[in-house]
């Protein structure tokens, strides 16, 4: 076994208990720091795969500004355990078995599927993945879909005012 | 070089974590840690994506993580919003209780 496939296998192990930790703790608190710990995995993972930019995207905008969101509306609405226990006991069972449907299939296409992707990586020009390759990619190639982005994130601000806006009165 | 690593292995990862958000969705109540399971399938496409970038040696994917991460943070935005819209109209988050619609 070669260090990369061990620690590959460690950040899956740790990407995959913190998920299911997630899913299972009953604050929601915790289950927003449990996803830190995914993001963080994925990250590293991110790094693994020569995608040096996008693993510092990852850590800025998911694990600090989109998770610091999460955590301050659980602390603002005070809704740390308001789960209430389901009263459709079949739905749980359903669930496992469409999870069970999904992993099956996910898992009969990752090992039928690699024809072409089934070996290992290959070598990779310089600078792959750095931020000058993919900032000449982005505004080169995708500067259309960069700035539509660009109008997606201002009609978001401009929708997340609207929608927690107080009503004022008529 | 990554030797010991394959496409296969990033699949599998990519399909355990998404198919774990999906059953997030399906199994919690709780409105915000259903949206935390959503983002949890988003990582995992963005997984895959990056695997595939530097399986096939082309940035493009990357670009497009890019991409679905910046269509995150907006979706994230607007959704909380609605959640905290909707805890404002009924006093809890609990998405069986947002049920009036039902016949």
């Amino acid at each position: 076994m070669t260090v990369e496939l061990a620690i590959f296998l460690g950040l899956a192990v740790v990407a995959v208990g913190a998920s299911i930790a997630m899913l299972v703790s009953r604050n929601a608190v915790y289950s927003a720091l449990f996803l830190v710990i995914v993001l963080f995995a994925i990250a590293v993972l991110y790094l693994l795969l020569s995608a040096a930019f996008i693993a510092m995207v990852q850590v800025a905008v998911y694990a600090g500004a989109i998770m610091v969101l999460f955590l301050f509306v659980i602390m603002l609405l005070g809704t740390e355990n308001v789960e209430s226990e389901s009263r459709r006991p079949w739905q749980f069972a359903a669930a496992l078995v469409l999870s069970y449907v999904l992993i099956i299939q996910f898992l009969v296409v990752a090992i039928v599927l690699p024809g072409d992707f089934g070996g290992e990586f290959g070598a990779l020009v310089d600078g792959f993945g750095g931020p000058a390759s993919i900032g000449i990619l982005l505004f080169k190639e995708y500067l259309v879909p960069f700035e539509v982005t660009s109008l997606l994130l201002l009609a978001a601000m401009v929708g997340a005012i609207v929608l927690t806006r107080r009503e004022s009165s008529r | 070089m990554i030797p010991g690593v394959s496409m296969i292995h990033i699949l599998i990862l990519s399909g355990v974590l998404f198919t774990l958000g999906a059953l997030g969705v399906l199994i919690r109540r709780n409105a915000i840690v259903m949206f935390m399971s959503i983002e949890l399938m988003l990582n995992a496409a963005n997984l895959a994506f990056v695997g595939f970038a530097r399986s096939m040696g082309a940035l493009s994917g990357q670009v497009f993580v890019f991409f679905v991460i910046a269509v995150a943070a907006a979706e994230v935005a607007i959704g909380l919003a609605l959640i905290v819209a909707v805890y404002r109209n009924r006093g809890s988050i609990d998405v069986d209780m947002v049920s009036d619609l039902k016949g």
